[in-house]
C-alpha cells in the first residue's frame, strides 16, 4: 500500500509543484496519473520513493512513513522507471546494469546471477546481455529499464511516461508485459490509450492538486473534465476498438 | 558523427571487457607495476633520452599481450600531445649549451630535455592508458579501493568517469542541433560559443542529476561493489617481481649504451 498524506512540495526557486495531494493506492492496484505538462506528474514520483522529500505533508510506503531512516526500505518496495532510459542505463553491459540493484541490497553472488537472468527473461531481452547498453535501440533499453527495476524484486513498480519514444509494436509488448504484472503500478503518462487498456485507476493532477480520482472509464469518458484539464477522451473510448 | 568517432566513445569499455592473460591479472598487481613503472621513468635525469628507450617494452607487451590495438592507444596520445609539447617547446631556446652530438652535429641541451620530455610523456601516459583498456575503469577502482585508497576518491573517479559519458553525449546532441541550423557555417561568433558551452554543462549537470537518481532509487549508497572480487595468485606476483626487477636493471644500467658497447668492443 503507498499512501500521500496531504502531500505539498515546493521546489527551491519558490515554484509550487504539488499542493496538498492526498491518495491512497492498495496492494496490486493498476493506477494512471494523468494531467497536462507541469501539472505535478514527475515530481509526485519522485515522492514516490523518497528521493524528494515534502516540504509537507508525508508519504507512506506500506503503512510507514517515508523518512531519512526508512528511505532504504522504501526504495527496496519502490522501482523507479524513468522517462528517458539512457539516464536509468549506466552500467558499462546490460547484465551489469540489471545487477546493479540487487548488488546493492547486499545479496549473494548466485542470488544475483538469478535475479539478473529472471528480470531479462521476464522482459524477453535475455539475449542482449553482454551487449553496451548505449547501443540499443529505443525499445529495447526500455526493457532493459524495467529489468534493471524488476531485478530488486519491488512490490511497486512506478513508471514516468513507459510508452514514449516506442514504435507500435513495443509499444504493445509493453502494454501486455504491464498487464502481466501483478505488481502496484502507479504510471505517469499522456498516453490515455495506454491508460484504458492497462489502469482501472486514473488520479488527474492539475496545477499540482488532485482535481479527480476514480475508476478509469469513469473519469476518461467526462470529456467537460478531460478538457478543462488539457486532455482529451480517448478514442479507444469512443470507438469500442483499440488503434 | 566525426567527432564521436573521433573521440571513440566507449571504446575503452569495450577493450576492458575483452580477455587475455592481461586482463586477468589482478587489477592491485598491475595498478602497482604501472606506478612502479611511471616512478622509474620519472626518476632519469631530464637530460637522459637512450636510457629510457628500454622501458618501451613495458606499455607494448601490455598491448601486445592485452590484444588492445597500439592505433588506439596512440591516437590517444596525440590528443595529449600538446600539454607535452607545450611544457618542452622553449626548452630548446632557453638551453643551448652542446650536451652530445649525432654524427657531426652538435645537439644543445634544449633539445636532449625536450627529446626525454616527449619520450617520458608518451612511455608514462601510453602505460597508463593500456592499463584502463587492459582492466577496465569499474575493475581499476576496486582495486584501488581494496588498496586502501579512500572511498570518497574511488567513487568520484568512477563518477568523473562515467560524467565523461554523458557530457560527450550530451555535446552530440548539441552539436546535431547547431549543425542543422547553421547551414556549414563555421564560425558562430563568440557569444554563440559562450551560450553554447554554458547551456552544455547545465544540460549535462541536469543529466547526471538524472543518472544520480536512478543510482540512488536502485540502492547507491555511495559505494561501487563488485560481483567477484579477485584473488592474488603466483601469476600476479610474478608479473609485478618480473617487471620490477626489470625496472631497477633498466634504471641502473643504461641498457641501450651497454649493448652498443659491447657491439662496438666485438667489432674491434
Amino acid at each position: 500500500m503507498i499512501e500521500a498524506r496531504n502531500l505539498s512540495f515546493a521546489y527551491p526557486d519558490g515554484t509550487d509543484a504539488l499542493r496538498s495531494v492526498s491518495f491512497c493506492i492498495r496492494q496490486g492496484e493498476s493506477v494512471g496519473i494523468i494531467g497536462c505538462n507541469g501539472a505535478g506528474k514527475s515530481t509526485l514520483l519522485l515522492h514516490l520513493n523518497g528521493y524528494l522529500t515534502p516540504t509537507c505533508g508525508e508519504m507512506r510506503v506500506a503503512d510507514i512513513p517515508i523518512t531519512r531512516q526508512t528511505v532504504a526500505m522504501a526504495r527496496r518496495a519502490v522501482g523507479l522507471v524513468f522517462q528517458d532510459s539512457d539516464d536509468q542505463l549506466f552500467m558499462a553491459t546490460v547484465s551489469e546494469d540489471v545487477a546493479f540493484g540487487p548488488i546493492n541490497l547486499g545479496l549473494t553472488d548466485d542470488e544475483i546471477e538469478r535475479r539478473v537472468k529472471a528480470a531479462l527473461d521476464r522482459v524477453g531481452v535475455a539475449h542482449l546481455c553482454d551487449r553496451p547498453p548505449h547501443k540499443l535501440s529505443g525499445g529495447e533499453k526500455r526493457s532493459v529499464a524495467i529489468a534493471t527495476v524488476l531485478a530488486m524484486e519491488p512490490d511497486i513498480l512506478v513508471m514516468d511516461e513507459p510508452s514514449s519514444n516506442l514504435d507500435p509494436r513495443a509499444r504493445r509488448r509493453l502494454i501486455e508485459l504491464l498487464r502481466s504484472f501483478e505488481h502496484t503500478r502507479i504510471i505517469a503518462t499522456h498516453d490515455l490509450e495506454m491508460v484504458v487498456e492497462v489502469c482501472s485507476r486514473v488520479i488527474v493532477l492539475n496545477g499540482g492538486t488532485v482535481a479527480a480520482d476514480g475508476p478509469t472509464r469513469e473519469i476518461l469518458n467526462d470529456e467537460m473534465l478531460m478538457l478543462a484539464h488539457g486532455l482529451e477522451r480517448p478514442h479507444i473510448l469512443r470507438h469500442f476498438h483499440p488503434h | 558523427m566525426k567527432f564521436g568517432h573521433y573521440i571513440e566513445v566507449g571504446k575503452m569499455d569495450e577493450l576492458g571487457r575483452m580477455d587475455s592473460p592481461m586482463h586477468r591479472l589482478d587489477s592491485r598487481v598491475k595498478t602497482l607495476t604501472t606506478i612502479a613503472f611511471i616512478v622509474t621513468v620519472m626518476s632519469f635525469s631530464r637530460y637522459e633520452v637512450a636510457a629510457l628507450t628500454p622501458f618501451f617494452i613495458y606499455p607494448l607487451s601490455l598491448m601486445a599481450i592485452g590484444r588492445i590495438p597500439p592505433g588506439y592507444i596512440v591516437r590517444k596520445l596525440l590528443i595529449a600531445s600538446p600539454f607535452a609539447l607545450a611544457v618542452g617547446i622553449v626548452n630548446p631556446l632557453l638551453d643551448q649549451r652542446v650536451m652530445g652530438s649525432l654524427g657531426a652535429h652538435g645537439i644543445s641541451g634544449g633539445w636532449l630535455s625536450f627529446a626525454s620530455i616527449v619520450i617520458r610523456f608518451s612511455l608514462t601516459v601510453s602505460a597508463a592508458l593500456t592499463l584502463v583498456a587492459c582492466t577496465g575503469i569499474h575493475r581499476l577502482c576496486a582495486g584501488l579501493e581494496k588498496m586502501g585508497l579512500p572511498r570518497v576518491f574511488v567513487v568520484q573517479l568512477c563518477l568523473l568517469y562515467r560524467y565523461l559519458f554523458v557530457i560527450v553525449d550530451e555535446g552530440l546532441r548539441m552539436r546535431r542541433g547547431v549543425e542543422i541550423r547553421t547551414m556549414g557555417r563555421r564560425n558562430l561568433g563568440f557569444s554563440t560559443y559562450v551560450s553554447l558551452i554554458g547551456h552544455l554543462l547545465l544540460r549535462a549537470m541536469d543529466r547526471a542529476q538524472r543518472v544520480y537518481q536512478a543510482m540512488v532509487s536502485r540502492g547507491f549508497a555511495g559505494h561501487f561493489h563488485v560481483i567477484r572480487p579477485t584473488v592474488i595468485r603466483w601469476k600476479d606476483v610474478a608479473f609485478m617481481v618480473g617487471w620490477v626487477l626489470f625496472f631497477a636493471v633498466a634504471r641502473v644500467w643504461d641498457i641501450p649504451t651497454a649493448i652498443g658497447n659491447f657491439l662496438v668492443g666485438g667489432v674491434v
